[in-house]
């Protein structure tokens, strides 16, 4: 951190007994920083934390939409914890979603990043299509795998039905979204579609700022090209892949636009997220209490990836390049 | 760098020109372009489906018996569906633009601000509205969309927010203003402090110095955050879903998703015709704009 009027500082400090320069070295010689924060500051107070907190007083409560809440303690997790086998399940859906969608990332992610690292011609259409999915709304990207994915109307139940050589194997109709296996499958695979741009982009930045002289040098040793990989690529990618799996992993378990978009949940509550069950108990069912404490499963891990995140970011700028 | 950039780079003791480069490592640089294909073919395919659909009749949409990759010819009866018919798309397009608008003027110059200070300033305390910044950041929807209705119905008892996209204007920014502060953070760090010495010497206050000398030079960083507030904004969905039950105040994706979609039988044509629309216009900034897209998301992940 660098302070830049060194000249106001200067002033101040020949008038010690002022108020102004007591306040300034308590708070420090950039006192109209607080200003600059204060728009930013109001915002996320009266539209973050305070939710937050009423988030958490409704999970103690049993608020339900157009009647006074009162306090109920830890009735509502008890319940949901106990009693609702949707939530259990919606639990493990969760873990596999988020398990699948993110090691399907890395991997796609981190191969064609290093195919596009490779080519010198039409860099710009390569990159440009591959990030697409990533830029144009979910919402309305997922609608057209969901008529990709129809009952009736499938590509994918047209091209195993009538192209060879799929034709002759006996393969489908499959009915997509129909199907608590297949459905879970489903959203994971769209989820991995739309997530992998962001994989292919950071790590492509990541294996720009690997020096090039190390490959120099590996070559020089006759290093094959799985060796250079394992031995230069991976170790040094390794702080780049470790901060965006834990972004990608909050992002994902957080998902809601595909799921609401694809299956809203169903078939048989096979592949309800914590945000699509929240929505289902605190918007459908009017059942604020009890949506509110389904949401708040999600901050502890959200606590743990924040902590080993900023761990990561203070470790990687304490060493800056 | 990989082998077949070094070949054609050429490094070192060997330098050798494209015209030189052995067969066999020409034969592997094609390969790469041969396996990114499934890549480009994959990324790419909702949206062909989109835009083929959209332009085949009805009749030709059931079909099945004809494949669904091809159309035989140019159907412009769904555009004209949606662009005369008293169905509320166009009220949607409207609303998501005067939404992306404002929010991306709110958040941009409030998350400047904020990010000037952070990058910049000396005050106690700093380094705790940092971490905060970035744990609003990581906070996800899904934890505050039901709190949120609770805020919005008190703010809507003194002003009528409720059901309009004024509620959206007001929440919004609450996902924004923390990713436009990261990133912007990062680049105010990279431009030299001794230019803004010199403009303090000249005399300028603070403010000054900001608008006239760090801002001009921070104009790529900036670019940046504006399209991604403009991304985000227009394709956000969850909160739009949530606080707006009115037909005609829908946005975009909220519109087409919950109106366009009714009963059994679904009208295949328009549906994705309206897809198209509404990502059209994010896809043509985005071909415009592509580079400050792909350094935004890296300085956002990893700085």
């Amino acid at each position: 951190m660098v302070s830049v009027p060194n000249v106001e500082r200067a002033a101040a400090s020949s008038s010690p007994s002022s108020v102004r320069s007591r306040v300034k070295k308590r708070l420090g010689p950039d006192i109209d920083g607080y200003g600059f924060l204060l728009p930013a500051t109001i915002v996320m107070i009266s539209l973050v934390v305070y939710p937050f907190c009423l988030a958490i007083w409704f999970s103690v409560s049993d608020a339900f939409v157009g009647e006074p809440a009162s306090y109920v303690g830890l009735e509502n997790f008890i319940y949901i914890l106990t009693e609702d086998d949707i939530f259990i399940e919606t639990i493990w859906n969760t873990l596999l979603f988020a398990f699948w969608s993110v090691l399907f990332k890395v991997v796609l992610g981190l191969s064609c990043a290093l195919l596009l690292q490779r080519i010198l011609k039409l860099k710009r259409f390569f990159r440009g299509s591959v990030l697409l999915p990533f830029v144009a709304p979910t919402a309305l990207s997922t609608l057209g795998w969901w008529l990709i994915l129809d009952p009736t109307y499938s590509h994918i139940n047209w091209i195993l039905e009538n192209m060879w050589p799929f034709s002759v194997m006996g393969f489908g109709p499959y009915n997509f979204l129909g199907e608590p296996t297949l459905a879970m499958a489903s959203v994971i695979f769209v989820n991995i579609w739309r997530g992998i741009p962001f994989f292919i982009i950071t790590i492509l930045a990541g294996l720009m700022s690997i020096p090039e002289h190390l490959y120099d040098a590996a070559e020089i040793d006759g290093a094959s090209t799985w060796r250079k990989f394992r031995s230069i690529t991976l170790p040094l990618l390794r702080p780049v892949l470790a901060i965006i799996i834990l972004f990608s992993t909050i992002f994902t378990l957080g998902e809601f636009n595909i799921i609401y978009v694809l299956t809203r949940g169903g078939p048989m509550n096979s592949t309800h997220l914590f945000s699509t069950y929240s929505f289902t108990y605190g918007i459908l069912n009017h059942e604020i209490a009890l949506g509110a404490a389904v949401a708040l499963f999600l901050f502890p891990i959200l606590v743990l990836i924040v902590v080993f995140l900023l761990r990561m970011v203070r470790r990687d700028t304490s060493h800056e390049l | 760098m990989s082998s077949s950039t070094t070949t054609l780079t050429g490094s070192g003791g060997r330098e050798v020109g494209i015209n030189k480069v052995p067969i066999w490592r020409r034969r592997k640089a094609a390969l790469n372009y041969v396996a990114l294909l499934p890549y480009v073919f994959f990324a790419l395919f909702p949206f062909y489906i989109m835009f083929i659909t959209s332009i085949k009749t009805d009749q030709e949409i059931n079909n099945l018996g004809n494949s669904p990759f091809w159309a035989t010819g140019i159907a412009t009866e769904h555009y004209v569906y949606l662009a005369t018919n008293t169905s509320f798309f166009q009220h949607w397009f409207v609303n998501t633009l005067i939404v992306t608008v404002a929010v991306t003027i709110i958040s941009v110059s409030i998350g400047t601000l904020a990010a000037y200070a952070l990058a910049r300033l000396r005050f106690r305390g700093v380094e705790l509205f940092g971490v905060a910044v970035f744990i609003t950041y990581l906070i996800p929807q899904t934890l505050l969309f039901i709190p949120l209705i609770d805020v919005i119905n008190t703010i809507d008892d003194y002003v009528p927010i409720r059901d309009t996209y004024w509620s959206l204007i007001l929440t919004y920014p609450t996902f924004l203003i923390p990713f436009v502060t990261w990133l912007l953070m990062g680049y105010f760090k990279t431009i030299p402090v001794e230019v803004e010495e010199c403009a303090y010497l000249d005399g300028c206050s603070r403010l000054g110095a900001l608008f006239r000398v760090v801002l001009p030079m921070a104009v790529p960083g900036i670019m940046c955050a504006i399209l991604f507030s403009i991304t985000l904004s227009w394709n956000e969905l969850l909160y739009s879903l949530v606080f707006i039950q009115d037909e005609a105040a829908k946005t975009i994706s909220v519109g087409v998703i919950t109106e366009l979609i009714r009963g059994d039988i679904y009208y295949w044509g328009s549906l994705m015709a309206a897809c198209f629309i509404g990502a059209l216009p994010i896809i043509m900034i985005y071909g415009f704009f592509m580079d400050y897209f792909t350094s935004g998301l890296t300085a956002g992940a990893i700085k």
